[in-house]
């Protein structure tokens, strides 16, 4: 049998299973024993154990990468592990298996790289939590699912660690559950999860019986016999091959659905493409459901909602979670089932529309924000539509190759936030920081950094990846409609000319001018917890704040002093001089700085400048076979020069001007004289545009409404009607009673007794008499086999 | 073979236990009764693994078949074997009532919360006979095939859990006992009769030169496959199949329990002590969908096909509305009684859609529901037990104080909103996939449940666990170590079968099969 190149073949690796089992291990560890560990060994027993988890996972990574994925010819990139078959129901067959190709690999690098930096980080960060074991014990258990998510060859174990990943989530989020504001950040972000992860489970449905059947307009399945089997849902044995051997019939498994879908021997996608169901192209329905999956936990419009909120849980879980990794698992998913978006450009058109909306709007939200960890939430929601540009209209590769540099630069971006919040001693309100640049150097020249490359100045990877993005929106040719391209390249070059602006704003405002902070800051206004991190940091770092500046000892080591018993209680006078956070903290600064610059000279020099495609591309190809079937414009290298001017030096330029003008040194009056100026529209915005207020009112209302309704009725009209036959059942039996005394006066018969005690047990409700209910149900059953005799 | 030591044991326990009361002093007797019933269903859990290494999954026939004639005039058997359905629930019955059993006991630290009028410290004797009974006939209902047996059965089950909640109960036991009562009973009424008419109407065979109906299932099943019962006389203007297709339905529907039969649900379980809200949720409910597969799908196929949108509607009734209840419950066994509720719900709709995924979903939500529920109420035990209300509102902030309970609850219902990794997700997934192809607007519907179910298991904890901790329960103890013994196990499996369920599906597959083919 001949064999198509497009085939992706497996190549069983047995060995895979131990990337995700390491922090598994590490978690299950801590899960248990991490309380008593902590107890007996202190801190760095637990830290031990969940970092030392992480550098083996990535270790392992690495292996893989070097050993089985370089070694190997593109087409020999398929890696498996199947572990056991989970449960076969029919035609329905869920494996435990694992597969990287090379999507897949990226994602995994990514994934245990910046998670172990993120460990290390969080090691200083977090090193005066009580329950340390507890934080160390999600942030395995977190990698572990997301490694089930990014890894997973089939759509259950994908859907398990997309479940899993979004239970650490809420388990971060709220983890300082003592504040029940934190508590409910964490159970909107595990709800509105929860509405995607049913778009993602129906769509899932749907596309599993699309491919052993059809369906008429009614709605009605039509199976293909020789496809479902005689019992519907069980298989013809044997399965049907392909032409080019591509088992055929429904199946979860990504690599199986690809084959069928690119084979076109098979005729899968033929016949996909013109199926309808509800009137709808069911290809169209089933992109745009999974979609739905995509928008909830990537935060995209209309179910960001919870992101932002997110931002209660430790910082460096919003750089883990909510910016690097998880929040980006929409992105992947579309890349991963590429081949089916490719097919229906309506759906291709819906992700990349609101993909460009969430854009613009995040951005916009993100100008009049103070909260830095707010600011940097609304870049993520607007970065994340930035990837979802890309991956919309085609370009696979550019969406994936900003979700990489993006969890360098927004996770450089939330770490040196933090590592700001803990110099302001708890501190995220940008309106009382500045002047910063002074205090901690290594945090403003990271963080800088990172402003630059998240503006997209062309030093810098994210010049690189969003550009092509917004470059290959200009010139797509796969959308519903030849003009969409464009309009969305417009608004996505405003969108970012807005991060460029608002980014610079959150760097002006925290790192230059005159420090405001100082006299400390009040209870209510402490969004961080009170509890977590104080001491210990704190004595650390001015340790080494005396050092770098002999000046500021007497000034900074009076206020330091009280920081030793800043846990045991509430104090209104916590402040002082801002400091530098410890080394563990600022080496994953450096690292994650670096990686922002460095990654897209290594992996995305587009091909205009070199002649051959960017190196990413080259080595996504195998994962992204749809990539040859999306149709781009061809335009001169000139114009692609003009864009990239545009975007890289007008864009990004322009953002930077205005941010500086307005807010370099806190000297200009403009930004409250333009709040002053159009109070409506500020607000407006300010407010987010109100929409949690809009969702409360109604999806929160209407849900607590109808389950008011449902009980009202379960107790007065259901249980009601329950206790009034009840009842009428005993008027029955006392006016028979009555009868029976009065009338019948003391004859005795069968049936006038079974009433009485039947009256008498439900009246007195005793125990005793219920076999006579027994004697009743005997009674009749043998009068009813009388009867039976008597008709026959 | 194996069921007569089962039976039996449970049965001569009982009078032993009973007996022994008279001879010995009363703390030692109920010490006795106490032992006698745990190695009663430890020994049963034992038997009941050891009949689950010999069953043989590739057939998909009944095995372990025992025959006795009995009463000879009726052609009434004593027939008892095991399918891949009844062997699931059998490997349940054992376990849950083994738990069960441990929970029924006051083993206490120090004691110091037990007094004399709780549950486990009342009337030994009669409560650890009765809960020997129960067994017995939930036993019997699984593993009978004679259909009169099979009456007989569930018969004896419902006496014990009246008197169980009746006496062990809380403070309107009464009223909750009598509402379960009479509610059973006239579903069973209605299954008496409809029973019956199936043997007059079934099949006959020559006994002793004499022809004679049989109460065979295997054998009604036969000739109802083969369209016997289609000839049979109308019924109050229905054909005889659908008129007792109906009538079974609704005896079984009562048991499920399936909207709009279910209020007594709700009440029972809330007076009922925790090891027999753990029974009832874990076992009894399970009996109803057991019912409508074992009599309505074997025996009336064409009636079933008839009545299967109305199955699908009500099993998607039950799932959204009961879920919407739940999110108004402020007492918290309240709201695991309406969470059962809904579970259940999945089991009807899977079952209705006739295909493979649907009706494997729909009996593996038997075993994980009956894995997750039973958990569920000890987990809500625990804390009856220490502050003597289970108002929801009335906790908060108990993360702090004892987190181990509320690590063994946070697992407890994760598993019940279905997260994945966890059993409950397994079933509550196959069968939506199963019963999608066939209803698509009816499982979309249900499918909304997954949010609402997710919305009150986390607001309860919110409102139970997080927040600051409620001053008066700053001295609340931890889980102690019977608690440990029937929380830890459930746990374990609900992880173990939320990875392998295939060991569940591997058993029932071809039963199920075999059951589909002639309703497609």
């Amino acid at each position: 049998m001949e064999h198509a190149d497009n085939i992706a073949r497996a190549i069983e690796v047995s060995w895979l299973w131990l990337i995700p089992a390491f922090p598994l291990l590490g978690a299950a560890l801590n899960g248990l024993f991490g309380a008593r560990l902590q107890k007996r060994y202190g801190k760095p027993a637990v830290h031990t154990i969940a970092v030392g988890a992480m550098v083996l996972s990535c270790l392992v990574a690495e292996a893989v990468l070097w050993g089985k994925i370089f070694g190997a010819a593109p087409s020999d990139r398929f890696l498996e592990n199947h572990l056991w078959t989970m449960w076969q129901s029919g035609a329905l067959k869920v494996d435990l298996s694992f597969g990287i190709d090379p999507l897949g690999m990226v994602m995994t690098m990514i994934v245990t790289h910046v998670a172990t930096l993120i460990h290390v980080y969080s090691v200083g960060y977090m090193a005066d939590e009580p329950s340390y074991w507890r934080f160390f014990f999600w942030l395995n258990l977190f990698v572990f699912a997301m490694l089930l998510l990014v890894m997973g060859s089939n759509f259950l174990v994908m859907f398990f660690g997309w479940e899993g990943v979004g239970l650490c989530s809420w388990g971060l989020i709220a983890f300082w559950y003592t504040d029940l504001e934190k508590a409910k950040a964490g159970f909107k972000a595990f709800i509105v999860n929860r509405f995607g992860d049913f778009g993602f489970i129906i769509g899932l449905f749907i596309l599993f019986w699309s491919l052993s059947g059809s369906w008429s307009s009614s709605g009605k399945y039509l199976p293909e016999r020789r496809l479902s089997g005689r019992v519907l849902g069980t298989f013809a044995e044997p399965a049907r091959l392909s032409q080019n051997g591509v088992r055929l019939g429904p199946t979860v498994e990504f690599r199986e659905l690809r084959n069928q879908v690119v084979d076109e021997k098979s005729g899968v996608a033929e016949r996909l493409s013109h199926m309808q169901l509800w009137g709808v192209p069911v290809l169209a329905l089933i992109c745009i459901l999974f979609f739905v999956g995509a928008a909830g936990k990537s935060a995209q419009i209309p179910l960001y909602v919870w992101l932002p909120d997110a931002m209660a849980g430790p910082t460096p879980v919003s750089a883990l979670i909510h910016a690097a990794t998880m929040v980006t698992a929409g992105v992947y998913m579309v890349a991963r089932l590429n081949f089916l978006f490719a097919l229906s450009s309506a759906a291709m058109s819906v992700v990349a529309c609101i993909g460009v909306l969430t854009a613009l709007f995040a951005a916009s939200i993100g100008f009049f924000q103070y909260d830095i960890k707010k600011v940097l939430a609304y870049s993520t929601v607007s970065q994340l539509g930035f990837m979802f540009i890309g991956v919309g209209v085609g370009a696979y590769w550019a969406g994936i190759f900003h979700l990489m540099t993006h969890a360098f630069f927004k996770a450089c971006l939330f770490l040196g936030s933090g590592s700001v919040i803990l110099a302001c001693h708890h501190e995220q309100d940008m309106r009382k920081m500045g002047g910063l640049a002074k205090y901690t150097p290594i945090t403003r020249w990271t963080y800088l950094i990172a402003c630059v490359t998240i503006a997209g100045f062309p030093v810098a990877s994210a010049f690189y990846s969003k550009d092509e993005i917004l470059w290959k929106a200009w010139t797509a040719g796969s959308l519903a409609a030849p003009w969409l391209g464009q309009a969305i390249y417009l608004v996505g070059a405003i969108a970012a000319l807005g991060t460029s602006y608002y980014m610079f704003r959150s760097y002006y405002m925290t790192f230059t001018g005159e420090y405001r902070g100082g006299s400390g800051h009040k209870d209510k206004e402490r969004l961080e917890d009170p509890h977590s991190m104080a001491a210990h940091v704190h004595a650390h770092a001015s340790a080494l704040a005396h050092g770098e500046d002999g000046a500021q000892v007497a000034a900074s080591t009076q206020p330091h002093q009280h920081d030793a018993s800043h846990g045991a209680g509430p104090d209104p006078h916590h402040g002082g001089v801002p400091h530098e956070s410890p080394k563990s903290m600022t080496y994953v600064l450096i690292a994650l700085a670096a990686a922002s610059i460095l990654a897209g000279f290594i992996f995305g020099l587009p091909s205009a400048w070199t002649g051959q495609e960017p190196l990413l591309e080259r080595f996504l190809a195998p994962s992204l076979p749809a990539a040859e079937l999306v149709k781009f414009h061809e335009e001169p290298h000139a114009t692609e020069f003009l864009f990239q001017l545009v975007g890289g030096v007008v864009i990004a330029g322009g953002g930077w001007l205005v941010a500086r003008i307005l807010y370099k040194d806190a000297r200009s009056t403009a930004p409250a004289r333009l709040k002053e100026m159009f109070p409506r529209v500020w607000a407006l915005v300010y407010n987010k545009y109100y929409v949690d207020e809009i969702y409360q009112a109604t999806v929160v209302r209407g849900a607590l409404l109808l389950d008011r309704v449902a009980y009202w009725f379960d107790q007065n009209v259901i249980d009601s009607l329950v206790n009034f036959i009840a009842l009428l059942g005993r008027a029955v039996a006392y006016f028979d009673k009555f009868i029976d005394e009065h009338l019948v006066d003391g004859a005795v018969n069968g049936i006038a007794d079974l009433t009485l005690n039947g009256g008498r047990a439900l009246r007195r409700l005793q125990t005793g008499h219920i076999q006579s209910y027994l004697y009743g149900a005997l009674g009749g059953a043998i009068a009813f086999v009388i009867l039976q005799y008597v008709i026959r | 073979m194996t069921f007569l030591p089962l039976i039996g044991a449970a049965l001569i326990l009982c009078v032993v236990g009973l007996r022994a009361s008279g001879l010995v002093p009363k703390a030692m007797a109920d010490q006795i009764h106490r032992v006698i019933a745990l190695a009663a269903s430890s020994a049963v859990l034992v038997l009941a693994f050891v009949l689950w290494r010999g069953f043989d999954p590739d057939n998909p026939g009944v095995q372990f078949v025992q025959h006795a004639r009995w009463i000879t005039a009726y052609n009434i058997e004593y027939f008892v074997g095991v399918d891949g359905i009844s062997i699931t629930l059998i490997m349940l019955t054992a376990l849950i009532s083994f738990i069960a059993t441990i929970a029924s006991m006051p083993w206490w630290p120090g004691n110091a919360h037990l007094d004399e009028h709780h549950f486990t410290q009342r009337g030994v004797a009669g409560y650890m006979a009765m809960l020997l009974i129960l067994q017995t006939g939930m036993m019997g209902v699984f593993v009978a095939l004679d259909m009169f047996l099979f009456y007989v059965f569930w018969e004896v089950m419902l006496l014990p859990m009246y008197f169980l909640i009746g006496i062990w109960g809380g403070s309107r036991k009464e009223y909750a006992a009598i509402k379960f009562f009479l509610y059973t009973l006239a579903g069973s009424v209605l299954m008496l009769l409809a029973i019956i008419g199936l043997y007059f109407n079934g099949p006959q065979e020559v006994v002793d030169g004499r022809l004679v109906h049989s109460f065979n299932i295997l054998k009604m099943a036969q000739w109802g496959r083969a369209g016997g019962y289609l000839a049979a006389p109308l019924v109050l203007g229905f054909t005889f199949v659908r008129a007792a297709w109906i009538a079974l339905f609704i005896g079984f529907a009562i048991k499920i329990p399936m909207f709009p039969f279910h209020t007594w649900l709700p009440d029972a379980h809330v007076e009922a002590p925790t090891p027999i809200s753990v029974i009832l949720a874990g076992i009894l409910l399970k009996m109803g969908i057991y019912g409508i597969l074992r009599v309505n799908f074997a025996i009336l196929p064409q009636a079933t096909k008839w009545a299967a949108p109305a199955m699908a509607t009500f099993g998607a009734i039950n799932i959204v509305y009961a879920a919407f209840v739940c999110l108004a419950q402020k007492d918290l066994k309240r709201m695991i009684a309406y969470s059962s509720v809904s579970h259940m719900g999945f089991c009807l709709l899977g079952m209705s859609a006739f295909t493979q995924q649907g009706i494997d979903g729909a009996v593996l939500n038997l075993w994980t529901h009956g894995l997750i529920s039973p958990m569920l109420f000890l987990i809500a035990g625990v804390i009856y037990d220490r502050a003597h209300h289970r108002n929801i509102e009335g906790f908060g902030g108990l993360a702090q104080q004892v987190p181990e309970y509320a690590g063994l609850m946070g697992l407890a219902f994760f598993a019940s909103l279905g997260l994945p990794g966890l059993c409950g997700f397994v079933s509550e997934f196959t069968v939506f996939l199963g019963s999608l192809v066939r209803w698509q607007t009816l499982t979309i519907l249900s499918a909304v449940s997954v949010i609402v179910t997710a919305a009150y298991y986390l607001w309860a904890i919110q409102r139970m666990m997080l927040g600051k901790l409620n001053p008066q329960y700053s001295t609340l103890p931890d889980v102690n170590w019977r608690e440990r013994l029937t929380l830890y196990p459930l746990g374990a499996l609900i992880i173990v079968f939320g990875f392998y369920p295939q060991a569940i599906f591997t058993l029932i597959e071809g039963s199920l099969r075999n059951l589909l083919l002639p309703l497609q």
